[in-house]
């Protein structure tokens, strides 16, 4: 009797924390293999033959199809520079440059990687529409309200993730640092 | 009480082997990964291309909104595939995924270098069987080894303004994707882009 009690026990104990550690990795994500610049982070090896079977569980659980390498990489960031979450209600400033690329895009997304609704059908911005200073360099509006210049709509949702992603760039596997790979800011301006 | 403790660590060591297992065994039993979800709305073996991502309705998560999409959901065990994309103004490019979306190879307009994108997908199999005495005609045509026989093929062309979205749907909707039927004649192993 004690003797099946106890391996019961341990049949039980082993798949909480055999499940219950798979479902955290594969909804989280884990840090093999990520490149982290700012507040941005990429997986440069998702889009190759040689992915880690956490990225293979994550991406096969949420069903999108990673960037391949030999057509660009996506840099997410779901926190400002501070480590703040970024929040649909509050001004979030996104400025700066982007590494060299022929083309990039920046999209919004919820959590569940859905695009936002709104009344401008405005999800994203891609390199070529956006409005650049005499330098060069960008500065786009993420705010539920309207705002002058590059205006990117939350539709004030309380949680989002920007996804940065660079087409036809030396931007990959070999990278990282700053330096190589120079990431736009993240601030957080006010909230209301 | 020490055996109780030890069931705790047995249950702990055994927990680490279930979750080794099952990370593992993840992508074979997924129902909701992109290949299941494409499966209903893609023909097999031809171009078909996707509707918009908008928030309502997306095929996929995390979609690009700037990029016209087509997909061609392959089954090589009929013979190769030939697949021809003509490029488009701005950017296009061809991504290809295992059965369990492993990104395997990826090219673009530019490393490609001409006006159509041009290639011939097979198992390593088939491959091997291409008779070798054929004259090597200079990086006429890549050939793509496939390490699964069923897979994806992602087509993409970027609207870099959303106005140019409907010559983006044309540049793809003038692509194929056929299975070759005979043994392809006069190939070359042409240079391998990026992997």
């Amino acid at each position: 009797m004690r003797l099946i009690f106890i391996t019961l026990l341990a049949l039980i104990i082993a798949t909480a924390v055999g499940l219950g550690a798979t479902w955290m990795t594969a909804t989280r994500g884990t840090d093999l293999g990520t490149l982290t610049i700012g507040a941005w982070t990429a997986r440069p090896k998702t889009g190759t033959a040689d992915v880690d079977p956490y990225s293979r569980a994550s991406i096969a659980r949420s069903g999108e199809l990673p960037v391949g390498t030999g057509d660009g990489i996506a840099f997410s960031a779901t926190k400002d520079d501070h480590n703040r979450p970024l929040d649909g209600r509050c001004d979030v400033v996104v400025s700066g440059v982007t590494p060299a690329a022929r083309f990039w895009t920046l999209t919004l997304y919820d959590q569940k990687g859905h695009l936002v609704a709104n009344s401008l059908q405005r999800y994203g911005f891609t390199s070529q529409e956006i409005i650049r200073g005499a330098d060069g360099a960008f500065e786009i509006r993420v705010a539920s309200r309207s705002r002058a210049g590059n205006w990117l709509p939350t539709g004030g949702i309380e949680r989002y993730a920007l996804m940065l992603r660079l087409y036809d760039t030396p931007v990959g596997v070999a990278t990282r640092t700053q330096r190589d790979a120079p990431m736009p800011s993240i601030t957080t301006v006010g909230c209301p | 009480m020490i055996r109780l403790l030890f069931t705790i660590i047995a249950g702990v060591l055994l927990g680490g082997i279930v979750h080794l297992v099952s990370v593992l065994a993840l992508p074979r039993i997924a129902t909701q990964d992109a290949y299941s979800r494409l499966t209903p709305m893609t023909k097999l073996n031809a171009v078909t291309p996707l509707p918009l991502a908008d928030p309502n309705n997306a095929p996929m998560p995390f979609m690009d909104p700037a990029f016209a999409i087509a997909i061609c959901r392959y089954d090589l065990s009929g013979g190769s595939i030939k697949l021809t994309v003509p490029v488009s103004q701005a950017y296009t490019s061809v991504s290809f995924y295992t059965r369990n979306e492993v990104a395997y190879y990826a090219i673009n307009d530019r490393s490609a270098g001409r006006k159509v994108i041009e290639l011939d997908l097979m198992t390593e199999a088939q491959h091997s069987e291409l008779p070798e005495d054929e004259d090597v005609t200079a990086a006429d045509r890549l050939i793509i080894d496939s390490p699964s026989s069923t897979g994806l093929i992602v087509l993409k062309a970027l609207a870099p303004e959303p106005g140019l979205m409907p010559q983006a749907q044309a540049s793809l909707a003038a692509s194929s994707c056929k299975l070759q039927t005979e043994a392809p004649a006069k190939q070359a192993e042409a240079p391998r882009g990026k992997r």
